[in-house]
């Protein structure tokens, strides 16, 4: 912060607290500069950069097989979408259709990947508002998916498991199964979350009313996902440009009308069963077929501009890549969901209490190397 | 509506479309590409959020572009009504002060997205309220994301 | 405690026998404090180490239990981390109220011990104003606070400080009006004499519905009196880092540290005494051998700091306006009607009585 900015438009009775770069709240190196009187914040400055790798410079460098790497390294709770969106843009771009099996392989892990995002978001939630006991919870379920991912993907944050043309192999013998077992212990436990934090007096009281985004300004700050949806904004990609095998399933789009936190909180609750819903779905008919089709080593996309988006655990991925016909993108840039979910920070936690700030930050699920691309 | 209807109607907009530097085009993209010329941008933009045919009120995407030449922007836009899309190109030829007019009172997003284009294209964005570098400190030399930016230490090439 | 008060007796006597009375006077308190400071020392370790395996239980986790026998020396290993640790600080602190403030807690919260019965010889400070003490010695905890965090100068140790301040002092009346209510029933403040009228049915059921309202009235203030979750503002790590105590490290982190814990203990140890029986066995079953009293308080005390174990890893946090909108609008209106009733109950001898 400039000292000259700062100083013409101070009150003498506010004060600045630096939220971050270190700070619990901030999940990362998130750098807020508050502007406070007393307990009530007056301006939510972010700063960011903490992190920034700028990916979209190193892709311009990359063949499209390497960018789908990098984007592991964005929102790395909703890695297995990332790599899908990229994956999908190049497989537009080359007018190339991949098997079926594919799409419904993609498809579920995209969605386990959504449930244990916001499991992870769930316990850090309830941690943020001072339920510490809700972190383990959240973990000991996000384990069982991760278990699984480490089985078929080989790995268990950063999956890698999409590639231009089908995924790197084909399931594990014990997907299916180990699938549905989670899915049927997951059943049980989402009624637990809701016993131990969403029908607490005390956790509802911090969220009610509190952070209210109305749905123009959601539209107009370009929310989506979750944080979209709990304003009444219909906004989900899967709906509106189904991709994969999202076109071939049913379900509702999770939605809220209130705008608060506590609206974006249960549209999240709602979404897990929504992910459970798809999954269950598509798990028992996974039809037999490639993995993959097979694509030339150097991949040159056509001359010309193409777009993805898809729905990640926070909302609205955006993969607008340029090419000029070689074998690297010319521009490649993500709209990455939390740039634009923390752009509207400022507008609905002024006036709150620093209370209020945390539990509100903590329902917009801000990934910062998300953020930081 | 279609691309065609929207471009019929986008035409009868500006009567003077050499002056405006309005073309069209569906080559190499999935969506309809609008050039403008950057002194009418403001006027088309919001016409394209305010008028009810086309209410593009989601601005999904806002991407500087280092063309070679020219540096610009290009938008991306939704009607969360209609659910049509269309893509707003605009460029600039200056390099060495770019300035483009700010569709921040338009759609608030462009706050952020237009600070980032700043930080990384160095365009200034005349009207908006908070112009300064985003990702990057105070004191950065040059704009990374441009195509002549050169960094040895920084930056490995291949 | 036959074996034990004849030691006590015995060592009474010698000293009386070998010195002047004013000296052996003196040196019999220093004996008595070093004997409470050892003990609750080791004593607010073993809480910490209850609350971890407590905390870990609610956590799906096992907690420590690789030093010493189940984790018994942790806590141990940890005091003597944190002994032979630099003590950092601010460079602007003001260094004279930096350095007094962990002192301020932890000697308040030994002190407010002095005056606990935990049985009928095992009590240092009989006085006749027993729960008055108790009182004000709790509130005093509070100045050590605001002064860490006024000291360290840093924002968040200040809003940390801050916000206990206001805490304290609201929560503060319901303490003493629950207390109050009780004192309606016992009709003295003095502790020995507060248990002694519960021989005849603990206090919590001879008052019956009054009493267990301001049982639970009591609970829940004395909960945010010891700073602890759900009411934990002061530390609030997710809002302020770590509170008033974020510049603090080593031992005098510690301090602050332990004291929570006394205060925890304290807070359970008066409405041990209060409401149920203190040392009296259920039932007067172990009557015959009075040591045992010891036990019957620790095992009622600790159930007690249980149940707040249970509340801080159940409970999210209150809100600061929140937490004074539960004392001023809901708590002490509850407690004023409570006192009244608790007078009609004592005026019309609506008492349960064995």
């Amino acid at each position: 912060m400039e000292t000259t900015t700062v100083q013409s438009n101070f009150k003498s009775e506010e004060y600045f607290i630096n939220m971050g770069p270190q700070h619990p709240a901030t999940h990362g190196v998130l750098r807020l500069v508050l502007t406070i009187d007393g307990e009530i914040i007056k301006k939510v400055d972010p700063d960011l950069g903490y992190i920034h790798r700028s990916i979209e410079k190193m892709c311009e460098r990359d063949s499209y097989q390497q960018i789908v790497h990098l984007t592991d390294r964005m929102d790395y709770l909703s890695s297995n979408i990332n790599n899908e969106a990229v994956c999908l843009a190049v497989e537009n771009a080359l007018q190339l259709e991949v098997p079926d099996r594919v799409k419904v392989i993609r498809t579920i892990i995209g969605e386990l990947t959504r449930i244990s995002s916001h499991c992870l978001w769930w316990g850090v939630m309830g941690m943020d508002v001072g339920a510490l006991t809700t972190y383990f919870y959240g973990f000991r379920d996000r384990e069982l998916i991760n278990d699984i991912m480490e089985e078929t993907c080989g790995a268990r944050l950063t999956m890698n498991y999409n590639v231009p043309g089908g995924l790197m192999f084909d399931i594990h013998p014990n997907f299916v199964s180990r699938v549905k077992k989670f899915v049927a212990h997951f059943k049980t436990k989402i009624p637990e979350y809701d016993r131990l934090l969403t029908n607490n007096v005390i956790f509802q009281k911090r969220t009610k009313g509190v952070g209210v985004l109305s749905k123009e300004d959601a539209i107009s700050f370009g929310a989506s996902g979750p944080v979209g949806r709990a304003s009444g904004y219909s906004c989900d990609v899967r709906k509106y440009h189904p991709y994969s095998a999202l076109d071939r399933v049913t379900f509702n789009e999770a939605l809220q009308t209130e705008g608060d936190t506590f609206a974006r909180y249960k549209v999240r609750i709602q979404e897990f069963w929504e992910s459970l819903s798809i999954i269950e779905q598509l798990i028992d008919n996974i039809p037999e077929g490639e993995h993959r089709v097979p694509t030339n080593a150097v991949i040159k996309l056509p001359k010309g501009e193409y777009y993805q988006k898809v729905e990640t655990a926070r909302g609205e991925l955006g993969v607008y890549i340029i090419s000029t016909g070689t074998k690297n993108p010319y521009r490649l840039k993500f709209r990455s969901p939390g740039f634009s979910n923390l752009s509207l920070l400022n507008h609905i936690a002024v006036g709150g209490k620093i209370g209020d700030l945390v539990a509100t930050m903590a329902t917009l699920d801000l990934v910062i190397p998300d953020i930081d691309r | 509506m279609t691309n065609e209807a929207l471009q019929n109607n986008i035409t009868k907009w500006f009567p003077d479309a050499e002056a405006a530097g309005l073309t069209f085009s569906e080559e190499e993209s999935q969506f309809l590409n609008i050039d403008i010329s950057p002194n009418n941008l403001i006027e088309l933009m919001s016409k394209l959020k305010s008028n009810e045919d086309t209410s593009f009120d989601y601005l999904f995407c806002l991407s500087g572009v280092d063309w070679g030449e020219e540096l610009g922007v290009v938008y991306h836009l939704e009607s969360t009504l209609h659910r049509h899309q269309l893509v707003v190109k605009v460029r600039t030829p200056d390099r060495e002060n770019p300035t483009l007019d700010t569709v921040y009172s338009i759609w608030k997003t462009a706050e952020f997205h237009e600070r980032e284009v700043f930080d990384f294209f160095g365009i200034t964005f005349t009207g908006h309220p908070n112009m300064k570098r985003l990702f990057l400190t105070d004191e950065w030399q040059g704009y990374p994301l441009r195509k002549d930016y050169e960094d040895e230490i920084n930056m490995i090439l291949k | 405690m036959k074996y034990g008060l004849s030691i006590i007796t015995t060592i009474h006597d010698w000293l009386y026998s070998v010195m002047p009375e004013w000296l052996a006077g003196l040196v019999e308190m220093i004996l008595i404090a070093l004997v409470y400071l050892g003990i609750f020392s080791i004593a607010g370790l073993f809480l910490v180490l209850m609350e971890r395996r407590v905390a870990a239980w609610f956590q799906l986790r096992v907690g420590p239990n690789r030093v010493g026998f189940q984790g018994l020396l942790q806590t141990m290993a940890d005091a003597l981390k944190l002994l032979s640790k630099e003590l950092t600080g601010t460079e602007k602190a003001d260094k004279f109220l930096y350095n007094l403030a962990p002192y301020f807690v932890i000697v308040t919260s030994l002190m407010a011990l002095a005056v606990i019965p935990f049985t009928k010889e095992f009590h240092a400070f009989d006085i006749n104003i027993g729960i008055l003490f108790l009182i004000a010695i709790s509130s005093i905890g509070v100045i050590g606070i605001l002064l860490g965090g006024w000291s360290s100068n840093n924002k968040y140790a200040l809003i940390g400080a801050m916000r206990s301040g206001v805490q304290t002092i609201s929560y503060e009346l319901s303490v003493g009006l629950s207390l109050l209510t009780m004192i309606l029933l016992t009709g003295t403040l003095q502790l020995s004499e507060i248990i002694e009228v519960q021989k005849s049915g603990w206090l919590i059921v001879q008052g019956h519905i009054p009493a267990i309202i301001a049982f639970m009235i009591f609970m829940i203030s004395g909960t945010a009196e010891t700073n602890r979750a759900p009411f934990d503002m002061v530390e609030a790590e997710s809002e302020l880092g770590a509170g008033f105590h974020t510049e603090y490290s080593g031992m005098k982190f510690a301090y602050f540290f332990l004291a929570e814990f006394i205060n925890m203990f304290i807070i359970a140890a008066i409405a041990t005494t209060v409401f149920f029986g203190g040392w009296l066995s259920p039932f007067g079953i172990t009557e015959s051998i009075p040591w045992l009293g010891v036990l019957w308080f620790l095992i009622k005390t600790l159930l007690l700091v249980f149940l707040m174990m249970w509340f801080r890893w159940t409970f999210p946090r209150l809100r600061v306006d929140q937490l004074l909108t539960l004392e001023w609008k809901y708590l002490l209106p509850i407690n004023l009607v409570n006192i009244v009733l608790m007078a009609l109950l004592v005026w019309g001898n609506l008492i349960i009585k064995f």
